[in-house]
């Protein structure tokens, strides 16, 4: 038990508690605030695990743009505050939802963990990370911006599409 | 000196709770939810097989970048989606009927 294992032992609770809340929780609002704890969770152990440059694009990316766009949209949607019994799913669908996820979650836990080791943790290196980026991945990284494009452009056909159809369907 | 057993762990656990969730929700913003957890679990695996194996081009951290910027896109997308769905239909309850 070493100190990089005691510090993934701490950041590793807190995202896996923060996820299960994110998961179960009633209330439709706290659900997005946990999963900010969770993501927070998760650079934590990024950190630990020596990519400071994933754990700061995390931040940023997740924490600082996707849960801010979802928060948004369930305003947009006009989610309850509060515990609503009417937006939660029955027992049985839950359990089987449960069983589901335990047997994916178990059966991806027994491929991985017999390759388990105990190893030596790479030391971040930015600089390296960067000419890696630059150099070997180039094309992906020029097809993720035409991607990001692609799917701005998406989106805002997407959106105005169905109002031209609401506008219709007022009118008449 | 790190054992991966932890971080493994960790991954597969976010993965199956980000699969209940996404089959235990029934709105489907919180839907999303659990597909960004699912994806979390993916971007931890790489950045541990990353961060233990010594693989020359940085692919761990380089596919993790990767994802989270494809995550953003497909986020965007979905919100965009869910919102025109609820403009027409007036609810986003996965379990109601498409009106």
């Amino acid at each position: 038990m070493t100190g990089l294992d005691l510090a993934f032992a701490a950041t590793g609770l807190i995202t896996a508690a923060a996820a299960a809340l994110a998961v179960t929780t009633r209330q439709v609002v706290h659900s997005a605030l946990w999963l900010v704890v969770a993501l927070l969770g998760l650079a934590g152990c990024y950190l630990v695990l020596g990519a400071e440059l994933v754990a700061l694009v995390q931040l940023l990316v997740y924490v600082g743009a996707v849960v801010v766009l979802i928060i948004v949209a369930l305003m947009l949607t006009r989610a309850p505050i509060g515990p609503r019994a009417e937006h939660s799913t029955g027992r049985a669908h839950r359990v089987l939802a449960g069983c589901v996820g335990a047997g994916t979650g178990g059966l991806v836990a027994a491929v991985l963990l017999p390759t388990a080791t105990r190893a030596q943790v790479r030391p971040a290196g930015s600089e390296e990370l960067a000419r890696q980026i630059f150099s070997t991945w180039v094309w992906p990284f020029e097809l993720l911006s035409l991607l990001l494009l692609a799917a701005l452009v998406g989106a805002f056909a997407v959106s105005g599409l169905t109002t031209a159809d609401t506008s219709g369907e007022d009118a008449r | 000196m790190i054992h991966t057993a932890g971080p493994q762990l960790l991954a597969s656990l976010l993965i199956g709770l980000g699969l209940y969730g996404i089959l235990a929700r029934r709105n489907a913003v919180l839907m999303l939810v659990g597909a960004e957890l699912v994806l979390a679990g993916g971007g931890l695996l790489l950045v541990t097989a990353g961060a233990v194996g010594r693989d020359p081009s940085w692919s761990g951290q380089v596919l993790t970048l990767f994802v989270i910027t494809i995550a953003a896109a497909e986020v965007v997308v979905a919100l965009a989606v869910i919102v025109a769905a609820y403009r027409r239909r007036g609810h986003i309850d996965l379990s109601g009927d498409a009106g």
